[in-house]
């Protein structure tokens, strides 16, 4: 039960990540329709900035501030060079050059930092775990994983309903034209809620770079589930992705640690390992494909699409 | 949004000759040849690199029957690949080695899978359909991944190519070859006909507005479901032939960048022409075998080149060759 209780926790923890980069990836889908495969590599890159700068400072604090506000940066530009001529263009278009803007950010990456794996290590104060209830310690940092995107997702949800910014935001994803007919600048908009999501992209990638190594290519495979997590919650909708994440988040935690077991009741003990993990990875995929049979339009379909 | 890239409804042969028909038969002449030139001067490692993009011209030109003339943008179609060539090996690895048994299997399977998929799937449309292809893929990918009697991540050994009774030998390279081309010539033959009959009228016509074409009396879930259907197992096929090329299978032939590489190709050629998804592949995968001789960072070029393809041209590289351009 307590192993359950934390397993639980993981789940969330992994679904408070995969919302970071669904949240970004979202926005950008909804607001200018543009399929971003580039966006791992954003994730991969946040990783990688805060593993320099760590180095550089010596203060993981420092680092995920900086790579935080580098992720942003290279968002922007990004957006401004490479971005901007592919919206309104075809989804094929879009996908063929982010496609390739993927080959760019691992070659890059290779180049800058070298074809081996980064680690990025914790202060010792990070490192211990906490009595969350009687009888159960879980680890500091993922449980700081959880508190700062749930403060991250605060923040979000006051931008997007509280802000003039996030009134704009909305409007975008309803009706673009006619928020440009109104004189809004659409080009500074766009600019800023791609440099939002990138900077999201990097904060999860410096937040999950302590526990996995820092590698080339990790941003693929997570931005796989990320789009699952969009489709599943609408896309467009924030508070969709929010809770998507957090049930594709929990699948996956809570099948690969208990699908094993259940299926070694039923098949040899090497088997029920092999076929545990694939299961679990499977469901989610699964239940992407159920909803959308269902429920075409995701859980929490944006109010105009 | 849906994807709209007409070329009229006329038929799709070309009749004029332009750059592009030159460029498409030279081409041709040079793939026919490539043996040639390998026996003439002993090196044989080309043979292997053009059997590869031969065997993903095939994939690719069966993605676009349902991408370029259909208008579904499968961006899972290296599952098929995978369950061809896992039809092969599995098979192989049960002591089955004849290829009448194993590439029929590998069409099957595809086949049937593609059945399945392509009905739960063509209920959605444009993003959302990309999403669950996908998302089909992946769940066959760890499926792959969790056949551990036969080798789970680590992937399949096929220690003996398909077997064909004497009739062909597959172990002869150059044989190999010919057969993987007259594949592909026949594949796209087929797939002219069928494009220019009134199946594929229908289909394309499906493409531009479906409303309509259901108005008129069109079932055309059923059309796109037939050429889904044909597309997942002519790219089987293309698998179960590129598990004899490598002698090996693994689940990273599914990997959803496999899909993407796919996609890219019939992109690059040029979508909804014959002979489009062949030039895309050649020149897709000589460019990143030509880039990696020359430097050790290729695709430090090759991103660039595809972001640049997507911005500026309109058509792909069949385009450019007519002279379409956006931008």
């Amino acid at each position: 039960m307590l192993y359950f209780l934390e397993q639980c926790l993981n789940g969330i923890q992994l679904g408070m990540l995969l919302f970071l980069l669904a949240a970004g990836l979202t926005l950008v889908f909804g607001i200018m329709d543009l399929v971003n495969l580039a966006h791992g590599s954003l994730y991969m890159l946040g990783a990688y900035f805060a593993a320099t700068f760590a180095t550089l400072t010596g203060s993981f604090t420092l680092a995920l501030i900086l790579a935080v506000a580098a992720s942003l940066i290279a968002g922007m530009v990004l957006e401004v060079i490479a971005i901007r001529p592919l919206y309104g263009r075809d989804h094929l278009d879009q996908v063929l050059g982010t496609f390739g803007l993927i080959l760019l950010f691992n070659e890059l990456v290779r180049l800058v930092w070298g074809p081996e794996g980064r680690t990025l290590s914790l202060p010792p104060q990070m490192l211990t775990a906490v009595q969350i209830l009687p009888g159960v310690h879980y680890p500091i940092y993922r449980l700081m994983i959880i508190l700062a995107t749930l403060a991250v997702a605060g923040f979000l949800y006051a931008l997007v309903m509280r802000t003039r910014l996030g009134m704009l935001v909305r409007a975008g994803a309803s009706n673009r034209e006619m928020v440009g007919a109104l004189g809004i600048n659409i080009k500074l908009l766009y600019t800023l809620v791609f440099g939002l999501g990138a900077a999201l992209a990097g904060f999860a990638g410096v937040m999950q770079a302590p526990i996995l190594t820092v590698q080339i290519g990790m941003g693929e495979n997570i931005l796989i589930l990320a789009f699952v997590v969009i489709i599943i919650g609408g896309i467009g909708s924030i508070r969709g992705a929010f809770v998507a994440a957090i049930i594709v988040g929990l699948i996956d935690t809570i099948g690969r640690s208990f699908l094993p077991d259940v299926l070694h009741l039923v098949l040899s003990n090497n088997a029920a390992q092999t076929l545990g993990p694939s299961l679990s990875s499977m469901s989610i995929y699964m239940l992407m494909a159920a909803i959308l049979v269902f429920r075409p339009e995701g859980l929490f379909p944006a109010a105009s699409r | 949004m849906s994807v709209s890239l007409d070329p009229p409804l006329a038929t799709v042969r070309q009749s004029a000759v332009t750059a592009r028909t030159v460029f498409t038969a030279g081409l041709v002449v040079v793939l026919a040849l490539v043996p040639v030139y390998a026996l003439a001067t002993g090196e044989t490692f080309g043979v292997a690199l053009f059997t590869r993009t031969v065997i993903l011209a095939i994939g690719a030109v069966s993605l676009n029957l349902i991408m370029g003339y259909g208008g579904m943008v499968s961006f899972g179609h290296a599952a098929y690949l995978g369950i061809g060539g896992y039809a092969v090996g599995i098979l192989a690895k049960e002591g089955i080695g004849s290829g009448f048994v194993q590439w029929p299997a590998a069409v099957a399977a595809s086949a049937l899978y593609a059945l399945v998929v392509g009905a739960l799937s063509l209920r959605t449309r444009g993003v959302y359909f990309i999403m669950i292809t996908l998302a089909f893929a992946q769940m066959i990918y760890y499926v792959a991944i969790g056949l551990d009697r036969y080798g789970g991540d680590d992937g399949l050994t096929i220690y003996k190519r398909s077997d064909f009774a004497g009739l062909i030998d597959l172990n002869n390279k150059i044989v190999f070859y010919y057969l993987c081309f007259a594949i592909l010539l026949a594949s796209i033959f087929v797939i002219a006909r069928q494009v220019n009959s009134r199946f594929g009228l229908a289909l394309r016509g499906t493409r531009s507005n479906e409303r309509r074409m259901r108005a008129i009396g069109f079932p055309t879930f059923r059309y796109k479901l037939v050429a889904f259907v044909i597309s997942g197992a002519l790219c089987g096929l293309a698998g179960a032939l590129l598990a004899n090329h490598t002698s090996f299978i693994s689940p990273a032939i599914m990997h959803w960048t496999r899909s993407g590489d796919l996609i890219v190709m019939v992109v690059l050629g040029g979508l909804g022409s014959l002979f489009g998804p062949v030039i895309g592949a050649v020149i897709f995968l000589l460019l990143q075998e030509g880039l990696s001789r020359v430097t050790e960072y290729p695709d430090l070029i090759l991103g660039p080149i595809l972001l640049l393809v997507a911005i500026y041209v309109h058509g792909g590289i069949g385009g450019l060759l007519e002279g379409r351009r956006r931008g």
